[in-house]
């Protein structure tokens, strides 16, 4: 294991620290907060099942890099990742519940300016609906199984202190199963990126084989579990009592409204399995786990006429909220520009846009008129944004220069037979995908779309369906066996 | 379940405590009609069943509190339900403190006083009685509890009400010397005041409910 990758791994682990002491927050903090659970039994269950869900239910998430995926440098995703756990680390000093994911894709952005990249908007939008979609949606579903629990305690007439055991039981399990998707999910923005450097390997332990990426994905959940049980305190604080005196059962409802929110409005998963059965999908929208606490909080505290709310702690949250992007895209560009300068290392590698005959023809059959491209033909540029600036000088729609970047990246892709035999994943990949890429052995791609239309002509099972709720999963995860075909087969040694 | 086996064990000695309560105002009211029919072997039966369920409130009462705070059961609520259980062991102490004075003054009650002492005794052990209740309907049905409530406060009027009719009498009563008139208003304001501590549970009971509501 070499001393570089160990280092380039710490900030990897400093961001899931971040994550741990703020996110446990998200499902502990009522619990914690309504005295039903002590902060150290909540922090151990909290750390043994984040643990879990990094190594065991993040395997999902092994073939992706993560958001920090975008960062095509080592060192570029190790600044990147410093600055969000920054970022996140500040929050939590703050004791401000705030996502992670955000601050992420906040450094990311700011990856993208310093190193020439065209930004998502996308990303942006999702990030702006998340802040004010979620909590609504929290709070309305919050009120409702308020209300429905009530009812429900009424009419059981369960006795106080069945009812008391009852709902600890609910705070333990229902946290337990957010901690295990704690891990799950965030593992990979952790720890993705690292993947292709992981430095271990395949070991077996009584009999069980332990993967080098659920060993890699181990020690990020070493590092959430360590950030809980270190520095979780002031954020469960804010959560639990900071913003509002919770019940027991207030407590139980916030963290089953949270869960559900994130459930319903976020599983492609759920949206499948009621497309498949012809029943109507629930619109999916960006959420956060913190930022549906806070409105399930919120929802409980109005629908007793706000009293008891403390407004100022809800405004700083919300400020936090805003914060959280901006800060950790301005901090990731000024590190940027540090590690580049002062430490001379690469943290963003070359990009190369390329108009040529193909990108015009593929543009073309993608229905744009791509007669104004005519005489861009042989332009070649490395930097993203100097390319946009150029196409929209030339009077081009913002839609049609996007497509056109898009287009015209190159990523100099070389199928390797050896590696088609050796590396790659014939456990993930279909039979067939597997046949269709060994049939382009030895071909070379300019563009990553010629090496998808290429795998889409040698197999049904590598062609896009059309965008529905029923498709969604199935196109999700062939995105990600492209681009894992893709990263595997990328041709470091072409001039 | 499993899980719930911890709390059952607790909810048992909540209501063992309850029905030891119940028990002794029960026990109070017989024991003043025993005094009253001149049965003084029953009357000290009495008094000892009502010592022994006093204890044993007492010592219920004291485990269930360790058990609340050691396993940090009901947060929300441990206060109210400790008080609760420390205002209902009142009744009983104050039903023991009743007959013990019976047993060492040994009141001269005149005949025509006796019936006005059984409606002040039958009237405070209905009072304590529906106190009882309204504690029990509070660890399981909170809406149900004013429903006792109500007779709470019906039965601590009738009996302040033949209490002060009492001692009208007996303050009117020729045949009585002061010394004595006294010593008659301070064995009814005695069985009152059981009446009074009920009708305190029942005050708290209701703060209590109006807290529980989500």
């Amino acid at each position: 294991m070499s001393v570089g990758v160990l280092f380039f791994l710490s900030s990897g682990l400093f961001l899931g620290w971040s994550l741990g002491a703020n996110d446990a927050a998200n499902v502990f903090g009522t619990a914690v907060g309504s005295r039903m659970v002590r902060f150290r039994t909540a922090a151990a269950i909290c750390s043994v099942f984040v643990i879990l869900g990094a190594t065991f239910g993040g395997a999902g998430a092994a073939h992706t890099l993560g958001r920090l995926g975008a960062v095509n440098q080592l060192a570029g995703a190790f600044t990147v990742a410093l600055a969000a756990a920054l970022t996140t680390f500040v929050m939590t000093r703050l004791g401000l519940p705030v996502s992670t994911s955000q601050a992420v894709v906040g450094a990311i952005i700011g990856w993208n300016l310093y190193a020439g990249m065209v930004t998502d908007t996308g990303a942006l939008s999702r990030i702006l609906l998340s802040w004010v979609l979620c909590p609504v949606l929290a709070a309305v579903t919050a009120v409702v199984f308020y209300g429905g629990l009530r009812r429900v305690l009424e009419s059981s007439r369960v006795h106080l202190l069945r009812q008391d055991s009852a709902v600890r039981w609910g705070l333990i399990i229902v946290g337990a199963f957010g901690s295990y998707s704690l891990g799950a999910n965030n593992i990979a923005n952790v720890m993705g990126v690292f993947m292709p450097d992981n430095p271990f390997a395949d070991r077996e332990v009584l009999g069980w084989t332990i993967t080098g990426v659920q060993q890699l994905f181990l020690l990020g959940g070493v590092a959430v579990a360590v950030g809980v049980l270190t520095y979780s305190g002031k954020v469960i604080r804010t959560v639990g009592g900071g913003l509002m005196r919770l019940s027991p059962e207030a407590a139980l409802v916030v963290v089953l409204a949270q869960s559900v929110v994130l459930f319903v409005f976020a599983s492609e998963g759920l949206e499948h399995w009621l497309a498949s059965r012809g029943l109507p999908t629930v619109p999916l929208v960006p959420v956060s786990s913190s930022q549906a606490v806070v409105g399930a909080i919120l929802g409980l505290g109005l629908l007793k006429t706000g009293r008891g709310v403390r407004w100022r702690p809800l405004g700083e949250i919300g400020a936090g909220w805003l914060a959280t992007p901006v800060v950790a895209g301005v901090v990731g560009f000024f590190l940027l520009f540090f590690v580049d300068n002062v430490f001379d290392q690469d943290v963003a590698g070359a990009g190369r846009y390329r108009i040529d005959a193909a990108v015009v023809e593929r543009l073309a059959n993608d229905h744009f008129d791509a007669t104004p491209l005519a005489d861009l033909i042989g332009y070649d540029e490395t930097n993203a944004l100097r390319l946009q600036h150029s196409l929209e000088q030339e009077g081009l729609e913002r839609a049609f220069v996007q497509a056109i970047i898009a287009r015209a990246e190159v990523t100099l892709i070389h199928i390797d037979l050896d590696r088609v035999n050796l590396e790659l994943d014939t456990d993930w990949l279909a039979l067939d995908q597997v046949r269709a890429v060994r049939s382009l052995a030895g071909r070379r791609f300019e563009h990553d779309w010629q090496l998808q239309d290429a795998l889409a002509i040698a197999s049904p099972l590598w062609r896009p369906r059309p965008e529905s709720a029923l498709n969604r999963l199935w196109n999700r995860e062939l995105r990600q066996k492209q681009q894992y075909v893709e990263r595997l087969f990328v041709d470091h040694d072409a001039p | 379940m499993p899980i719930f086996r911890n709390t059952r064990s607790i909810e048992h000695k909540i209501d063992e405590f309850f029905d030891a309560v119940n028990e002794g105002a029960l026990v109070f009211r017989d024991a003043i009609d025993s005094y009253l029919g001149e049965r003084a072997q029953d009357f000290e039966q009495k008094l000892a069943l009502l010592d022994k369920l006093e204890s044993r409130a007492d010592r219920l009462s004291r485990e269930v509190e360790a058990a609340l705070y050691s396993q940090s059961l009901i947060p929300e609520h441990r206060g109210d339900v400790l008080g609760l259980l420390e205002h209902s062991d009142d009744i009983i102490d104050r039903a023991q403190t009743c007959m013990q004075r019976f047993d060492v003054e040994q009141p001269r009650i005149p005949q025509r006083w006796h019936d006005h002492y059984q409606r002040l005794a039958e009237s405070s052990y209905r009072c304590a009685e529906a106190a009882i209740m309204a504690a029990r309907r509070f660890f399981r049905e909170p809406a149900a509890v004013s429903d006792y409530l109500f007779k709470v406060h019906h039965y601590e009027g009738e009996s302040d009400q033949v209490g002060l009719e009492l001692r009208r009498g007996v303050f009117s009563d020729p045949e009585l010397d002061l010394a004595h008139r006294q010593h008659l208003r301070y064995f009814a304001e005695a069985i009152d005041r059981v009446a009074d501590v009920s009708e305190a549970v029942a005050d708290r009971l209701a703060i209590y409910v109006i807290k529980r509501r989500m």
